[in-house]
């Protein structure tokens, strides 16, 4: 642990830091801009300068950039010196030469990073007399607003973009003091990162464009900790609401989840809260199709009679409700009346998920640890649409071998323009096995396209290597076998080797696959990675709840067993073909829907009672990697809202089932639950008791200069209503409460005194892009139970796949924007979703005499579509893709055999 | 074709030695009459890379492109033998771009197959395998003549697969920069050669350990790498003999401005300026007096008249308060403007930032601005100040590259020596030289 | 539109280029002798040949001086602006040639003749002041004599 003198004071910091982060861990204020955590230094703004000295005698010293400058021991340096400060002055002064003075109608006004270093150093009299230099902004697209001329030039937009995320339509123009960044033409910025933008972005140049719609200041969001639903991965997000709608999401830093990055459909997914899909109150159908608003005690207690008169009720749970919702559900119903609200197919594929993660030896890393693997397998799954955060840490991932290589000469790993100038094109390895081709594939060392078949059989081959115990494959071609055996060599080869797979295919071998490849890596004591990627936010939750299958619902509701049908937070049409969720909707005698967006179930529902989203109430997410995480209760919803197991909890009191306090708080279902699943277990501490109090204080929602709290409901009561009661979590719907650090599962505000932009999180961090003080937030709900070395290898490996003569493979291709549910409500993520679109082999669609953009007829299982060929030159032959959930193609349970034809002429 | 003056003796002046009066380059064949290319056969030929290497350091070269960094020890950074990594390379810097300084487009244009050599010596010392010439996009001419001499010699097995039938391969080409000062920069020159936006690099590391394409990678002047074929066949101590002072070697001087007879001399290093240009460049003009030089290219110290009898090589001139840089020195004199030439100069530097870091970025336009207000009768009071506010802040090691700290040169000297110019700017509201 | 030949010239560079992004400032400068500029169509074509983005040729293109991403005319006239020629009248060369021409810096005549830039430092210092027309270099320029220059070009 070196020692470092900051203005003759002694302090240990860690080894291999640069001055900037050793200083800014220990806590000191040092202004930077080029310099970011995850992007490096670069040494560009000149911002970040700090006074050296060679030792205790020299009193000169010499200035340097901290952030170019390795921290190392005994080395003696001053923030303080006033030649350095003047100089720090001075640069913030040439940067606010060209900077407009727009800040009270700029989006970052009150977090902006270029505010803040202004007034850190002291900056306050205009020097420069000439006029400033301007630009032209562009159009980039729903996501992102342009405003050029308050750009300073740090690089981070383009390094970020570029080097970090792997976009390749943003770059740097012009030179001197005319540099320009963006894309050669107004266009719509290609990367589903690019919201980052926002956030790395020290100035208000790339501005959240939705946000802009509904713009609010940062200290005017109420924010609460939250969780992304829009896909498995469960990324950490601040959701900022005003006037009672959501204003915008920006990332939560968790250093073991998503860091400082998000993807763009969980930056933009959010408007489907404010949307027209909700309903907010209790209703009743009046008729066929028309759902009336009806005061909810009428409603309840109607509900609550027909459950008490004895009529069978079955409970439908959902992947994208919450653990405590689904538990609420299944105690009211009873588990043998309880389903999970998906199909067998479905299920099946989350059970065998969550058995191969339980079984072991390889063990599920955070995306962080997938991050810092040096060796990859992709197995038939396309990252950036199914779990697009991850491929981002991929993307990083391939950097880790080669780095190895850039230290051995010298070149610390902060170090970013050397070591993208020592690395060039080089990768470490990454394999990628998918239908068609991904988004990951330019980051990738090898890319192999088959049918989800040959993808497990690939997988198998692999294993079979690694360790001769796992199944091997017989027929495999050569070029397979030969690319399987590279493959198990640089697996074998790393130190931290990384399987990534999951049902996104639909298929089961795939999973075994990846888990025997994985676990034939798992010796000595070397516990390989295994992520397994699940299509929802609770989709490892609500499996491990377990319950029936949407089938077996349907049957008993067939089979004239249940009358009563309440379906929690889904949409039946989503998960089924037609004519089972019809026929069981019809058929069941009372169908009541808990959501809180209407859709087509929605519309067959007796009964609706309007249920909270992620940002209105309380609840726990168990994400991919078994990591329960709480998110908490951002605004007090209008309406009757309020989270499905509020609802649940009421309507078993109704129905006379329990007492009306048996779940006051969320604290007390999670004890429940808790003793109901020992593999729940540990969710009672995935955050504080409701009860937590920090020195006696709650922690606030609204920041301390949270303003117009007295005259933002003067237009419908002059009198100020109180502070709502938050029964479920520490939080308090207020600006007063403690203002210092709260543990990172209720943090959302990050602030301290000069340091109003995102930036702050490092105020709040162990060290430098480290944990949060205290520890990152989230508990671990699945160990590997097998230790290294003993693994087995259950499954079966499938049979080549063998084209079929006038039948096609049809399997899900997943879209980031497109395939999920709720983020196509939100019209800037809608904006960006493809049309429907059947996808062909050349060769197919050759022999099917179709071009690109023709229409081909589309049947599966009986139900038909018409669609737009998509020719796609990866694609296997035999195999052809529809956009996975896509409104206009669904609902095709996939993958399975079908038929495309040329349409005749209409 | 430039100038040039062929009074002296040719074996005081090697380098310029083959250079024809009447402008036209040599043959490869009418070269190796001339000795051409004899250095090469004897190297290859007898001596092991690191004797090169040897050689040149005993010679005590050092760089002419400006800094004068000593070319023997720069090569031995270069990782050596079978695992040192591959490709290795060696980059001619011919992109001449600072203002005032025209000495490498002679040697270009005049004898292109003597720095083919050079670069054959130097790429064998350090076991490059592949050579680039980085020249400057303007010079047109220089740009056939090497294109016919790289072909000329590549014909004869000079370059190329094996060498003179030795086990030593080197490929030449020909990269023709597409125009920026800031890609004469070692590192920004790297990046241009990448196809990059001509950013420097951060050093350390060092492109002799980690330059182009992230391989080890020498970058050598022009003028420097003409020198290599004489001290191979002369030996070092001749070397150091043809120099008046301890920087070797003869050094190629310019002179510009209003003199008699501007132009380029081949003399020995450590000529003083005076010597250069009172007998070689003629004096000034009829009518004018000197009233002070920038010594060796646009980004060094004003040097006064008083002070022109300084010897110029590297370590006097640094010693003067000043630089020899390029060695090509730009007379101001009596009836032209100071505050206007350093005016053009700011210009020159603000418009040629890279745009990487923000004092040069930032720093030079504002320079720029308060300068051309001040030639418009636009000054104000305090301008001066923050002026030499910028000389300090914009110093080496504070700036990302040597561009800004290089312009700052020629700004601080002025204010220093032609304080009561500025001054008068400013109080009269008008430039009083035009 | 690039012409065959030109793309087979750029295709050339590519064959004998380390990787495609070191053929890219040749490739620009090939598509640059068509008509003295590179369209932004020139400029995607030029991306589509070496595999690179538009944006990552734009953003090379756009740095460097030599690389015209405007219209100028069929001759290109690149007048030295640097200290040398300063010191030996370029303000005065300057005046008349824009005077001649009837156009400002950077604008081109109104027949599509000339456009006029400056440019840094010919290195034509000791024969001061010297412009460049197209390809040919011209020094110790009389102002008096540029109409005898001019003439050569069409
Ligand atoms: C802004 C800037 C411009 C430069 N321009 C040139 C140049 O045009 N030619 C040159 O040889 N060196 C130039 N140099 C110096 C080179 O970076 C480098 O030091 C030199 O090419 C090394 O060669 P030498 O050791 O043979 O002198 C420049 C340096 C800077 C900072
Ligand atoms: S000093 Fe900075 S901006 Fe100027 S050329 Fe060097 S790196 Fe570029
Ligand atoms: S943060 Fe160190 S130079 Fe920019």
């Amino acid at each position: 642990m070196p020692t470092l003198y900051i203005d003759n004071k002694p302090h240990s910091v860690r080894d291999g830091l640069n001055l900037l982060e050793a200083c800014l861990s220990l806590g000191f204020n040092v202004p930077y801009f080029c310099w970011h955590p995850a992007l490096g230094s670069v040494g560009a703004c000149r911002q970040c300068a700090v006074k050296v000295f060679q030792n205790e005698q020299d009193q000169r010293g010499r200035i340097m950039m901290a952030c170019m400058t390795s921290a190392s021991d005994g080395m003696r340096v001053s923030l303080d010196d006033p030649e350095v400060k003047a100089f720090r002055a001075g640069v913030i002064e040439w940067l606010m030469t060209n900077h407009p003075h727009d800040c009270p109608v700029c989006d970052e006004g009150g977090e902006c990073h270029l505010q803040d270093m202004t007034v850190m150093c002291g900056h306050n009299y205009r020097d420069y007399r000439f006029p400033k230099r301007t630009h032209r902004n562009q159009n980039l697209g729903p996501f992102i607003n342009h405003e050029m001329n308050r750009c300073i030039q740090c690089y981070r937009c383009v390094r970020y973009y570029r080097d970090y995320a792997g976009g390749r339509d943003f770059d740097a123009y012009g030179s001197n003091n005319r540099v320009y960044f963006g894309r050669h033409e107004d266009g719509v910025l290609e990367s589903e990162f690019s919201g980052n933008l926002v956030e790395v972005c020290p100035t208000g140049v790339f501005t959240d464009k939705t946000q802009k719609s509904h713009y609010t200041r940062r200290w005017d969001l109420q924010t609460a900790p939250s969780i992304c639903v829009h896909c498995g991965a469960g990324c950490n997000i601040t959701p900022g609401e005003r006037y009672g709608t959501l204003r915008r999401i920006r990332n939560r830093y968790n250093g073991e989840v998503n860091g400082y990055f998000l993807c763009d459909r969980g930056r933009y997914g959010y408007e489907f809260v404010n949307g027209g899909h909700r309903a907010r109150l209790a209703m009743r159908h009046a008729e066929p199709g028309w759902l009336m608003p009806t005061a909810k005690p009428l409603v309840l207690p109607r509900v609550g009679a027909l459950i008490a008169e004895g009529a069978r009720a079955i409970g439908m749970g959902s992947p994208r409700a919450s653990l405590e919702s689904n538990y609420a559900l299944r105690e009211l119903v009873g588990p043998e009346n309880y389903f999970a609200g998906t199909t067998a197919a479905e299920q099946h594929l989350t059970k065998t998920a969550i058995d191969l993660l339980w079984r072991g030896p390889a063990h599920t890393p955070s995306m962080r640890e997938m991050g810092l693997s040096d060796a990859v397998l992709v197995l038939g799954e396309d990252l950036t649409n199914t779990a697009p955060r991850i491929a981002l840490a991929l993307r990083q991932s391939v950097l880790n071998a080669p780095m190895r290589a850039a230290a051995a000469m010298g070149i610390p790993d902060w170090n970013d323009g050397a070591l993208r100038v020592a690395l060039q094109d080089q990768k470490g390895p990454l394999f990628i096995a998918a239908a068609d081709a991904t988004r990951l594939d330019d980051a990738a060392t090898e890319t192999f396209r088959g049918a989800p078949d040959d993808i497990a059989r690939l997988g198998f081959a692999v294993a079979h290597m690694l360790d001769p115990k796992a199944p091997e494959v017989p027929g495999l071609a050569g070029e397979t076998r030969q690319l399987a055996e590279r493959i198990a060599q640089k697996l074998a080869e790393a130190e931290r080797p990384l399987v990534v797979s999951g049902t996104s295919l639909g298929s089961e071998s795939i999973l075994t696959a990846a888990a025997a490849v994985a676990n034939a890596l798992s010796t000595g004591t070397r516990r390989a990675g295994l992520s397994l990627m699940v299509p929802e936010c609770n989709t490892l939750g609500a499996g491990l709840l377990g319950g029936g299958t949407l089938e077996e619902a349907a049957q008993a509701v067939a089979d004239g067993g249940a009358e009563i049908v309440i379906v929690l937070e889904n949409d039946l049409y989503r998960r089924a073909g037609r004519a089972i969720v019809d026929r069981m909707l019809s058929t069941a005698k009372h169908v009541l829907l808990i959501d809180h967006t209407l859709h087509e179930t929605a519309a067959r529902a007796e009964y609706f009672l309007p249920a909270a989203t992620f940002a209105e109430g309380d609840g726990t997410l168990v994400n991919s990697e078994g990591r329960g995480q709480r998110c908490i209760q951002v605004f007090m919803p209008a309406g009757d809202v309020q989270e499905g197991w509020r609802w649940i909890s009421e309507l078993g009191a109704a129905a006379g089932r329990w007492a009306a306090d048996k779940w006051a708080n969320i604290d007390v279902i999670v004890e429940d639950m808790a003793a109901s699943f020992p593999a729940l277990q540990e969710v009672r501490n995935a955050a504080p008791l409701a009860s937590f109090r920090i020195a006696g204080f709650k922690i606030p929602r609204q920041s301390h200069r949270y303003s117009g709290r007295t005259a933002m409901r003067a237009k419908m009561d002059v009198s100020e209503p109180g502070i709502p009661h938050d029964p479920d979590s520490p939080l308090t719907f207020s600006m007063e409460g403690f203002a210092g650090p709260a543990p990172a599962s209720l943090a959302s505000f990050f602030w301290a005194p000069g340091w109003n932009s995102v930036q702050s999180i490092n105020k709040f961090q162990e060290e430098i892009g480290g944990a949060l003080l205290g520890g990152d937030s989230g508990v671990r709900l699945i160990a590997p139970e097998a230790e290294p070395g003993t693994a087995e290898y259950p499954g079966t490996v499938p049979e080549p796949f063998v084209p079929r003569a006038g039948q096609w493979l049809v399997v899900p291709l997943h879209h980031i924007y497109g395939s999920d549910e709720m983020s196509m409500l939100s019209p800037a993520v809608a904006a960006r979703a493809p049309a429907p679109y059947v996808a062909l082999s050349p060769e197919d669609a050759r022999l099917l005499g179709l071009s690109e953009g023709e229409t081909a007829e589309i049947s599966v299982d009986g139900q038909s579509r018409s669609l737009p060929v998509a020719v796609r030159a990866a694609l296997p032959k035999g195999v052809a893709g529809v956009p996975a959930a896509l409104p206009g193609t669904e609902p095709f349970a996939l993958p399975a055999w079908g038929v495309i034809a040329r349409r005749a002429n209409p | 074709m430039a100038a040039f003056n062929q009074q002296s003796n040719p074996d005081q002046r090697p380098l310029t030695a083959k250079i024809q009066p009447d402008g036209r380059a040599l043959s490869l064949k009418d070269c190796e009459a001339a000795g051409g290319y004899r250095a090469v056969r004897r190297a290859l030929g007898t001596m092991a890379p690191g004797d090169v290497t040897q050689l040149v350091k005993d010679s005590g070269l050092r760089g002419r492109g400006g800094a004068g960094f000593p070319t023997g020890p720069k090569w031995s950074f270069v990782p050596m033998g079978d695992n040192a990594p591959r490709p290795k390379y060696l980059v001619v810097n011919a992109d001449e771009m600072e203002p005032g300084t025209f000495k490498d487009r002679l040697l270009l244009e005049g004898d292109p197959h003597q720095l083919i050599e050079g670069v054959i010596l130097a790429a064998y010392a350090i076991q490059a395998d592949i050579s680039y010439i980085f020249l400057r996009g303007e010079y047109v001419l220089a740009e056939q003549r090497l294109a016919t001499a790289i072909a000329e010699a590549r014909g004869a097995g000079l370059i190329g697969k094996n060498i003179l039938g030795t086990d030593y391969s080197l490929e030449v080409h020909l990269h023709t920069s597409a125009g920026r000062y800031i890609c004469g920069e070692e590192t920004a020159l790297i990046n241009a050669l990448e196809g990059r936006r001509a950013n420097p690099r951060s050093k350390p590391p060092f492109p002799q350990v980690c330059g182009l394409r992230g391989k080890p990678t020498i970058v050598n002047n022009v003028e420097t790498l003409c020198n290599l074929p004489h001290i191979v066949n002369n030996g070092t101590e001749w070397f150091k003999g043809l120099s008046l002072t301890p920087n070797g070697g003869t050094k190629i001087y310019g002179v510009s401005g209003k003199v008699k007879r501007p132009g380029l001399w081949e003399l020995p290093m450590g000529t003083t300026a005076r010597t250069i240009l009172e007998e070689h460049a003629g004096g000034m003009r009829d009518g004018l007096k000197l009233r002070a030089i920038i010594p060796g290219g646009a980004s060094t110290d004003f040097l006064l008249e008083s002070q022109l009898d300084v010897a110029m090589d590297f370590d006097t001139v640094a010693k003067a308060g000043s630089r020899m840089g390029t060695g090509t020195m730009i007379v101001l004199d009596d009836q032209t403007c100071p505050v206007g030439m350093v005016h053009n100069l700011m210009r020159f530097f603000a418009s040629e930032s890279c745009g990487w870091c923000t004092p040069c970025r930032e720093g030079l336009p504002w320079v720029e601005k308060i300068l051309e207000a001040m030639e418009r009768g636009e000054g104000q009071p305090g301008d001066l100040e923050q002026l030499s506010r910028h000389v300090t802040a914009l110093g080496m090691g504070l700036t990302y590259c040597a561009l800004a700290p290089g312009a700052m040169e020629p700004l601080g000297s002025g204010l220093k020596h032609f304080r009561d110019d500025f001054e008068r700017h400013i109080r009269d509201k008008r430039c009083g030289w035009s | 539109m690039l012409t065959t030949e030109t793309k087979n010239e750029i295709l050339a560079e590519l064959a004998h280029s380390e990787t495609n992004r070191m053929a890219c400032i040749e490739a620009l400068k090939i598509a640059q002798r068509e008509h003295g500029w590179v369209s932004d169509e020139d400029l995607c074509e030029v991306a589509r040949l070496l595999d690179l983005t538009p944006d990552e040729v734009d953003g090379v293109a756009t740095f460097y001086n030599l690389i015209r991403r405007r219209p100028v005319g069929r001759n290109v006239i690149l007048l030295c602006a640097s200290v040398s020629c300063w010191v030996m009248g370029y303000v005065q060369l300057r005046a008349r040639l824009l005077q001649v021409l009837g156009v400002e810096l950077g604008q081109t005549t109104e027949d599509g003749r000339f456009t006029v830039l400056e440019n840094q430092c010919l290195g034509a210092c000791d024969h001061a002041p010297a412009l460049m027309i197209n390809d040919d270099l011209y020094h110790d320029v009389d102002p008096e004599q540029l109409g005898d220059i001019l003439a050569k070009y069409a």
